[in-house]
Formats: C-alpha cells, structure tokens, sequence
C-alpha cells in the first residue's frame, strides 16, 4: 500500500467546480492525505519543514491544479521553488524524494482540439507540462503521464465531469493498492478518464 | 540692579545683532561675537572694566564645552585615539612651545619668560576651532578628529603649565609683584589642598577623580532616573547644571582643571541614556557663555596700546601663526593627513587660545612676565583668534575648492554616519528598532519615560531619555544627518511637531509616522510625513480576515477580500486627507462629506463585487487561457 499526497492548488476556490469535485473524492479515500496550498498559506509564507517532513511521509505526490497561463498557480510555482531545495530534492545529498512519483492532475480551459500543434494553443497538454516533468526527472522521481480533463468549465454541463471524477477516485485507490500499470501509462502522453491503465482487481 | 540690567541688554544686544550678521556673511559665529565685543568695549565704551569680571565668569564656557565634548567621546573612542592624543598633541605642543621659547630668548627675553611664552603660545582655542568645527560638521573627519586630539592634549597640558609657571619666577618682578601687593590675591581662593604634604595632595588628588568616575558611572543613572521621574524639564536642566557646576568646583578645590574634571565626567557619561538629554540641556548654557567669553576678549582689547605697538603686534601675530601653522603642517605630513585633512589641520590650529589669557594672568601674578610684556602677548592672542575664522574661510573658498576639484567626488568624506531616530520606544517603536538594528542600521531610540529606558536597557535594546519633541533634542540625536526619523511616540500633538519640525529643517528626510485614527493621518500627512501607519489600523483588518474565516471564508479568498479592503481604506483617507481642514471640524466640512460618502460608496461595490459577480476588483483574474470560457456560475 502507497501513500499519496494531493495537494490542491486553486486561488479561486469559489469559482472552481471540476477540481471542487475531484477534491471532494480525494478527501474521501483512505491512505490520502489532502491538501489546500491556498488554504494552508492564504499569504504565500510556505513552512518549508513541515511540507518537506510531509513529502518524506508519501510514496507518490500529485498536483492538482487549473492550468493557468500553461503552468501551475502561482502558489504551487512557489511551493516549487521554496520546498524542492538544493541539497534536499536535487544536487549534493538531494536524494529525499528519490524513488517518489510525481503525477499533476491537471484541468485545462480549454477543448483538446486547442492542445495541439494546429489548434490555438499550438502545443500538446504533455509539452506545457514538461517543466514539471524535469522537475520530477531532477529530483530522482518518476513522473506519470497526467491526469488531465479539458474543457473543464463546460464538463459539467457536457455530462463529462461525473466520469472524470470516479475516475480519478479509481486512478488514486490504484495507485493505493499498487494496481496502476505504469508501464502501460508511460506509453500514454495524456492521461484521461477513457485511457486509465489499471491492473486487473482494481477497485 | 538697573546697572545688571543694563550691561546685560548690552552684551546680549550686541550678541543679537553681531552675530547673525556674521553669519550671514559667512564669518562664523566666534568672530560676530569677537567683533560685538570690540564695538561695545573699544568702539563705543559702554562697558569698561567690569569685562575682566564677566570673562572669568564666561570662562565657565569653556568647561560646559569640554562637559559636551566628554559626552561625545566614549571611553573606548578615547583609548582608540590615545596614540593621536600623545604623538600629535605632545609634538604640536613640545614643539612650538620649544621654538618660540628659543625665538623669544633671541630676541632678548630672559630665559624663564621665554619659556612661559612659549608654552603659552604653544596652546590653541579651544573654543573657537571645536566650535567652528561643530558648525561646519568637519568633527568626524580626519583633520577634525587630528585637530580635536591636538586640542584635548593641550588642555590636559595646561594643569602641569600651571605648575610648572611658579618655578620660573624671575626673581626682580617678583620683588616687583611683591612691593606693589596690598593683599588678597590668589591665596584667598577657597582651597582643600593648602598646606598638605605632597603625598596627601595626591592622595585627595586621586580620591577627587575616583569620585567623579565612580559617581558618574554609578550613581547618576538612579540620581538621574529619579529626578527624571519627576517629569519637569526644568528640574533636569537644574541637576544637569548642578554637575557640570559641582564637578568644577570639586575639581578646583583639589587644585586641578575644572575643564579637565568636567571633561572627564563626560567620558564617563557617554554611555548613559541620558546622554542626549544631558547635551541638550547644558548645550544654550554653553553657547551662551562662550558668547560671552568671546565678547569680553573683544571689548578687552587694548586700542591705545595697540595703537602705539601696531607694527609689533601685528608682526608677531603673524610670524606667530605662520610658525604654528608650520609646525602643524610638519606633523600633518609625518602622521600621513591628505588632502584637504592636511589643511584644515594646518590652519585650523595656527592661533593662540583662550587659555593664553589664563595662562598669562597667571605668568604676570607669579612674577614670571613682566606686566608690559604681557600686554603686549595678550594682544596677539586676542589678534590671533580673531583672525582664525579667517583661516577657516580661507580653508572653505580656497582650500576645498581647489583640492576637491582636482579629485573625483568619490573621496569626498562622509564625515558623518548616516543614522535613524526613533522617537518612542513603546510598544510600537521597539519592533521597529529591532527590525532596524537587526538589518544592520544604526537607530537613536528616544524615550520620555525614564522607566521604559531603564527596562530596555536590561534587555540590551540602547535608548536615551528625552523629549523628542524638543528641536534641540533631535538636533543633538542628530536629525541633521540621519537618514530617517520614526516618530512612534503617545501623544499626537507632540508627533505632528516632531514631523513638522524634522521636515522642516530637513526637506529631504523621510519620515514614517504613527497615527492613531483618521484625523491624526490627516494632521500627520499635512506636517509632511511620509507614511503614517494607523497603529489599530493592521490588527484590525487582521481581526476582520480572521472574522471572515472563522465563518468559513477560504482563507485565501478572505486573504483577497482584505487586500482589496485596504487598498480601497488607503485611497479613501487619501482621498479625504485633501479635503480635510484642520480648523473645521469633519461634520461641517461640506466637501469632505461628500469625499466620504463617494468613497463609502466605492468601498461598498467593491466588497459586493466580491460576494456577487466575479467582476468585483477582489477577484478579477484566474480565468482560464484560451477564449472566453462559459460562464462558471451556471
């Protein structure tokens, strides 16, 4: 059995629908610890023991997070750049989170045909997120494909937000239980709630 | 009675007049008060005789300044300087001493009066150089702090001086003296010493400066602190001067220099939080008294005589200061000053002092010069000192121009480092200084409670004890170069007079201010303050978001509701300060109820906006990229 930490970084949480659900399920599964950056540091003074002490309790860590001018929220940039020391994630003796996974669970504004080389966007979902991925790489961590929905502000109207959500409940007990297929999912550039590779037995 | 009155409408008339006029002219103040002194003494002739009276009695001057100077000195600063103090003070003063006395011999002196002339030719003004020095703000430089050494050397050397004079008594004027006494004299002076064996006189000698070291250092801070309990200024001024007068007198009693013990009782001083206090409660009486002192050299000048030995006087006041100045500019080279240091050095010293006249009444009554001699001397002294703010014009429009122009400004010297004074040390003033001092900035803390000073200072946090609302006060703290002034203190009558008068003597200070409510920012951003924090105004907001969160707000949308909450409160009183006036009050100022409900009313659809539509200015962003996505609150 994994530990999986989530930590939800949503600056308008009175706005948000899709990752107001899949928080709800997060919230609801065993062996997951939840957590709100934005609610933990309303002013940005990130406790850089406690959220390192927090990693080194769990096997695999998930960003959740709206895609915000491509990249994460400003909070999670900076819970980047002030949590994954030099000498703690990377470089000299940083090894603490070597042998973790790393996996962003990402909701996108906009339509998938936009995350692409001939739509508005003209990159794919996987290319926006490849900071993240070297972060990951940097820091002796495996990165899982993401876990993403497009379109999200329309999901619900479109009837598709239910499917993600039980899903992602399903992706998180996987991961849990050991039952996620990495190796399938290393194959994948997007994971969505159509794709998931999940072993047999999985809940 | 009517006579007082007179002599001192003169000599303060005099003063008044003389000496903002030199000033203005760019003379400096010792030569106004030296001329005021010459137009009423030899000039008019309304005062006469009685000046040699009010000169020893100005001569206090002098002690109240080296009290001052004490002050500024730490006990560490003097030790740090003990080498400039004995290498370049000893050879300035053996040197010329030993030269003039070898010229005068020369020029037919007898070989004890010789020696007397030298030694009183070897000492320079105190009081006019530290004063100009003062002034001018040249102290904390090299040439002021070589000068200053040279200074405190010699008027250490006077009290062996005065010993060593008797023993060169010339038998014939002695004899002289001794047919014209008719009694009294210098023997019925008061006296603890007369007629000890010499190892008792050393022995009271000693136990006299073990007392003014031990008591400064640990009884004035209880003595102090209980006087100051009593929260009278008048009070204090009265125990400041009681000090300053009782260490002079005990001084004198055992046979040593009033300045000296006053000098020392300042070192000793240094350290205490009453420092700025002390200095700016003796400071009027100081400059007030070396006024004097200074117009009763002028009105003491002997017109006839000099008349009678123009070219005599003349010639020797300046074969006197081209010599002293050579000497001094010896030493500037040996002790490696540069540039314009080397000058003012050089020509800052280059006059005969105050303690000339002391010492030349003291070489006439002891029989060591004749009477004529001395008046000749005296008056080369007196030409001397008039001359000096000469030199220092001549150091001003000559030297600096032209040795600065050379060079880069990068060598200009910052005489002084630049500091922060904090007025008030509650509560509020103690975060800022301790956020100041653990950044590395030098703060002045003053305090009006003499408890609170005390209590910090067991916490190690360095105060002072004073009214920061006194401009003499934040002058001695040294509003004149600090960089910044933080007035924290209770009372809002007193805080706008801080700003007002910071601000206006220096326009380009900034000032942070603390306000406890609305109008006080107003009155505070009319004195010229440049942030005025509301004390109450932060907590509260915090106490509000704290509100907000407890009734289950995200912290982070409550974070926003009280950011744009005070951005639109700080626009407000901005706002509003324009409309304010101070003489109206707010509820008949017709504009400024206008102002105030405009501003409510943004305030209002401000805060709605964050509640309602997502188009309030708490929350404008963190809409997705991309085309405009659907609406969210479907």
């Amino acid at each position: 059995m994994k530990k999986i930490l989530v930590l939800l970084a949503h600056p308008a949480p009175r706005h948000s629908v899709t990752n107001g659900q899949l928080s709800t399920v997060a919230q609801s599964i065993d062996g997951v610890t939840f957590v709100d950056l934005y609610k933990d540091y309303p002013r940005f003074k990130i406790n850089i023991e406690a959220e390192q002490a927090r990693l080194e309790e769990h096997d695999i860590i998930l960003f959740q997070f709206p895609l915000m001018w491509y990249s994460t929220p400003s909070l999670l940039k900076e819970w980047q750049d002030l949590v994954l020391e030099y000498g703690y994630a990377y470089g000299e003796g940083g090894t603490a989170l070597k042998g973790k996974f790393l996996l962003p669970v990402v909701s996108a504004g906009g339509p998938e045909n936009a995350y692409d080389a001939d739509g508005y966007n003209n990159f794919d979902l996987r290319t926006f997120l490849t900071p993240l991925e070297q972060t990951a790489d940097l820091c002796h961590m495996t990165y899982i494909s993401p876990y993403a929905i497009y379109a999200s502000l329309r999901a619900i109207k479109d009837g598709r937000l239910d499917l993600h959500t039980s899903q992602y409940k399903a992706l998180l007990c996987a991961l849990r239980d050991d039952k996620f297929d990495y190796k399938q999912a290393a194959k994948l550039d997007i994971l969505t709630c159509e794709n998931l590779p999940l072993k047999q037995g999985a809940k | 009675m009517t006579g007082f009155l007179f002599q001192a409408f003169v000599y303060l008339c005099a003063a008044v007049i003389a000496v903002p006029i030199a000033k203005r002219l760019g003379l400096g103040s010792v030569l106004g008060y030296l001329i005021a002194g010459i137009v009423i003494g030899p000039v008019i002739g309304l005062v006469g005789s009685e000046t040699q009276d009010i000169q020893h009695f100005a001569e206090f001057g002098v002690v109240m300044m080296l009290f001052l100077v004490g002050l500024e000195l730490e006990p560490k600063a003097l030790w740090a300087m003990r080498h400039k103090l004995l290498g370049l003070g000893g050879l300035q003063v053996g040197l010329t001493a030993g030269i003039i006395a070898a010229i005068a011999y020369a020029l037919g002196v007898n070989v004890q009066s010789s020696i007397a002339v030298g030694l009183v030719f070897s000492l320079s003004s105190t009081a006019i150089v530290l004063q100009t020095l003062n002034e001018k703000g040249l102290m904390k430089s090299d040439g002021g702090q070589s000068s200053f050494s040279v200074l405190l050397f010699q008027d250490i050397a006077v009290i062996p001086m005065l010993a060593l004079i008797p023993l060169l008594a010339v038998q014939e004027l002695v004899d002289h003296l001794h047919h014209d006494e008719h009694g009294g004299g210098h023997g019925a002076e008061l006296s603890l010493v007369d007629g000890l064996a010499g190892w008792q006189v050393a022995g009271v000698t000693m136990l006299a400066v073990a007392v003014v070291i031990v008591g400064g250092h640990y009884l004035s801070r209880p003595l102090f602190r209980f006087i100051a309990g009593a929260k009278l200024r008048e009070v204090f001024t009265a125990a400041a001067l009681l000090l300053v007068i009782g260490i002079a007198l005990l001084m004198s009693l055992v046979g040593l220099s009033p300045a000296l013990g006053t000098f020392l009782a300042g070192v000793v001083l240094a350290n205490s939080e009453f420092r700025h206090e002390l200095e700016s409660d003796i400071d009027p009486f100081k400059g007030l008294l070396l006024g004097l002192f200074f117009i009763t050299v002028g009105a003491g000048i002997n017109f006839g005589y000099l008349q009678d030995n123009l070219a005599t006087v003349f010639g020797l006041t300046f074969g006197l200061m081209l010599l002293k100045a050579l000497v001094l500019l010896g030493l500037a080279f040996i002790f490696k000053l540069k540039g314009t240091d080397r000058w003012l050095f050089t020509l800052s010293l280059a006059q005969a002092g105050e303690f000339g006249f002391v010492l030349l009444s003291f070489t006439v009554q002891n029989g060591v010069i004749s009477g004529e001699l001395s008046q000749l001397l005296l008056l080369v002294v007196a030409l001397s000192m008039l001359l000096t703010p000469l030199l220092f014009i001549l150091y001003d429009k000559v030297i600096v121009p032209k040795l600065t122009g050379d060079r880069s400004r990068e060598e200009d010297e910052i005489t002084e480092q630049g500091t922060v004074i904090i007025a008030g040390t509650g509560r509020f003033g103690q975060i800022i200084n301790r956020l100041l001092l653990g950044n590395g900035f030098q703060t002045v803390v003053l305090d009006l409670s003499a408890e609170m000073v005390d209590r910090l200072g067991k916490f190690g946090v360095r105060s002072f004890y004073g009214d920061a609302s006194r401009p003499d006060l934040l002058h001695a703290a040294g509003l004149h170069d600090a960089k910044m002034i933080v007035v924290a203190i209770d009372d809002p009558d007193r805080a706008a007079e801080i700003v007002q008068h910071a601000r206006h003597e220096r326009p380009d200070i900034h000032i942070v201010a603390r306000a406890r409510d609305r109008t006080e920012v107003y009155r505070l951003y009319r004195a010229g303050a440049n942030d005025i924090i509301r004390e109450t105004f932060d907590s509260s907001v915090r106490a509000g978001r704290s509100a907000l969160e407890g009734l289950g707000i995200h912290p982070y949308e409550a974070e926003k509701i009280v950011t744009a909450f005070t951005a639109m409160d700080l626009k407000g009183i901005r706002k509003l300060a324009d409309a304010y006036d101070p003489d109206t009050p707010a509820h008949e100022n017709a504009e400024y109820i206008r102002l105030a409900h405009e501003v409510a009313a943004e305030m209002d659809e401000a805060m709605m906006g964050s509640r309602g539509a997502h188009k309030g200015s708490v929350d404008r962003a963190w809409m997705p990229p991309g085309k405009r996505p659907d609406s969210i609150d479907e």
